[in-house]
């Protein structure tokens, strides 16, 4: 075989691919030397790794682990924010924990505590699969370093009655599941390279979505609803305003900014675009209806849809400095958690 | 052997800025003659139609893309018919099913209409056709009559999609076709927990579609397993064959 024509039909299709060998020199050279070493059968082999060297992320790009144990992150904080306020099913509930509970509907209780039991099992799950990689996951966190109210480690944030207010935590719940899987959803591209973990990611990223529904339909049915499902969203103007006491199950618009606006906004806002991204990937706001280039709008062609089902259908990744201050919200100020 | 599996695996740029025509693959592949033979015994599938599934989706990013615009194909006909049908039409117009069951259909098509558009502007030759549905035969049937049926066949179709996403991701090459998926997926899985939470409260998520008691992972499923599911709802005509997803 002739690698050399391989390289040229390469090129065909990426022009740059000497540029990307080049500045790989040693590694052309390496191969060179492997040349004399490796029977012609092995030479292949030895061209896929400068190949995939030469096609790999930068090195601004996460590793698998990275992406895993930034995951593993925002499991913590999840888990933590559902043990906190719920009990963490083995030490007794407190006073306050029992309250809070009372102030759900039992199938709304039900579904809360699915969610808990969900979030403690992805921790373990990204522990055990960091583990298997030979990865170090990152310390458990301490539940010091977490102020579900917002404040930062006042305790009285502008989330104060989080574990109070069954109303309260539901917005908190569903502002940290909407992170989840916008959080997700741009970790995956960093993933490719492991398929076994890109698959249990997105198993991950769709249960997040779940969640997030669930929670949705919770809040705008109301706290102590026994048939939230039944409770259709408010549609005083059809338009985003509504969604911030009244969200559909999926994300419209940016949904006016969210739970709580002033503290929710980001979540549902445009991200950045940090060096090692992907070509071709962007982390729009949740109300973008530009997808691959296409505006939707025109790529329909039946009439009569409205302008914000374009926004609705796709779901949008965020990139990690953008969910990492998302997520500071949630920490006290000398955590260096969410760094 | 080993030569042609290194060689396959070592052009993701082809199919990543053009997705591969057969044409032009065979002259690539033609560069090597050690790889050919191996490479075209691989494509034989392409090339022959057998009569249970005559519409093949291809393989590589398109053959990816093409499973899922059949997807949703099937799932906006789904939607369409659910509101032609006599269940909807009898509920309120205010209802949370109604306005939920709208919302499907339209975010349904915009994914059918979007991925009809983005697999032609990539790939026009390869994109597979229009489908038919049945929704009227055996295993393919639904009673657009009764709040059960049409509300379980809801259920199927949006667990699967997210069963049919999560299990395909592994077969895209190009980053930006991946997030595109993820970005189908979630919606699918929003849609799928509401579905669920109409027929049962609180059953957003459940050991039928997630390992809850272990790991709370999805449970993904492969593009074999799913369209043996899928042709069910199809015509003889329109029946799925995705043996080149790999």
């Amino acid at each position: 075989m002739n690698i050399f024509q391989i390289i040229t039909e390469i090129e065909k299709i990426d022009p740059e691919v000497y540029d990307r060998l080049d500045s790989r020199r040693s590694i052309f050279r390496h191969m060179g030397g492997l040349g004399q070493k490796l029977t012609a059968a092995a030479v292949p082999l030895a061209l896929g790794a400068v190949l995939n060297k030469a096609y790999a992320q930068t090195s601004a790009a996460p590793s698998v682990a990275d992406v895993l144990n930034f995951a593993l992150k925002l499991e913590h904080l999840e888990a933590n924010f559902y043990n906190l306020g719920l009990g963490n099913g083995t030490d007794p509930l407190t006073t306050a924990q029992n309250t809070l509970r009372n102030g759900f509907s039992a199938n709304n209780l039900s579904s809360l505590l699915r969610m808990r039991a969900d979030e403690n099992n992805h921790v373990q799950f990204l522990r055990d699969t960091l583990a298997a990689l030979g990865a170090t996951a990152i310390p458990v966190p301490a539940l010091t370093q977490f102020d579900f109210t917002g404040g930062r480690g006042s305790a009285g944030g502008p989330f104060a009655t989080v574990f109070t207010s069954a109303a309260t935590f539901l917005a908190v719940a569903q502002s940290l599941e909407d992170t989840g899987v916008r959080a997700y959803k741009g970790g995956a591209p960093y993933l490719m390279g492991n398929k076994t973990v890109l698959e249990a990611a997105l198993n991950i990223h769709s249960v997040e979505a779940r969640h997030a529904s669930r929670l949705r339909t919770m809040r705008r049915a109301g706290a102590t609803n026994n048939t939230a499902a039944t409770v259709a969203p408010a549609t005083v103007t059809g338009l985003e305003a509504e969604r911030t006491a009244s969200p559909k199950s999926w994300v419209s618009g940016k949904d006016n900014g969210g739970a709580q606006p002033a503290q929710t906004a980001a979540i549902y806002n445009a991200g950045t675009l940090p060096a090692g991204t992907p070509t071709g990937i962007t982390f729009p706001a949740e109300d973008n209806f530009i997808q691959g280039g296409l505006d939707l709008r025109t790529t329909t062609t039946v009439a009569g849809i409205p302008l914000l089902a374009f926004s609705e259908a796709f779901d949008e990744p965020l990139d990690v400095p953008s969910v990492n201050a998302i997520a500071r919200t949630f920490t006290v100020a000398s955590s260096t958690l969410f760094a | 052997m080993a030569q042609s599996v290194q060689i396959a695996e070592a052009e993701p740029s082809q199919s990543l800025h053009t997705p591969m025509q057969r044409r032009s693959f065979f002259k690539y592949a033609g560069a090597t003659a050690g790889a050919t033979a191996l490479v075209l015994a691989g494509c034989s599938k392409d090339d022959s139609e057998p009569a249970t599934a005559p519409v093949n989706v291809g393989s590589g990013d398109i053959g990816v893309l093409n499973y899922a615009y059949a997807l949703e194909q099937l799932e906006a006909a789904f939607y369409a018919a659910v509101r032609g049908g006599s269940y909807y039409t009898s509920l309120a117009a205010t209802s949370a099913e109604r306005l939920a069951l709208d919302d499907l259909y339209y975010h349904e098509v915009i994914h059918r209409d979007f991925l009809k558009a983005a697999i032609t502007a990539a790939a026009a030759g390869s994109i597979i056709p229009a489908l038919e549905v049945d929704f009227t035969t055996n295993a393919g049937y639904i009673d657009f009559t009764t709040r059960a049926s049409v509300l379980n066949a809801a259920r199927v179709f949006e667990d699967l999609g997210v069963a049919a996403y999560n299990g395909a991701a592994k077969y895209i090459t190009d980053p930006k076709y991946l997030v595109l998926a993820g970005k189908i997926v979630s919606v699918e899985a929003r849609h799928a927990a509401l579905i669920r939470d109409f027929i049962t409260e609180a059953t957003f998520i459940g050991a039928d579609v997630a390992r809850i008691n272990t790991t709370a992972l999805e449970i993904s499923r492969e593009p074999a397993e799913i369209v043996s599911m899928v042709n069910n709802y199809l015509k003889d005509n329109s029946k799925l064959d995705v043996s080149g997803l790999k």
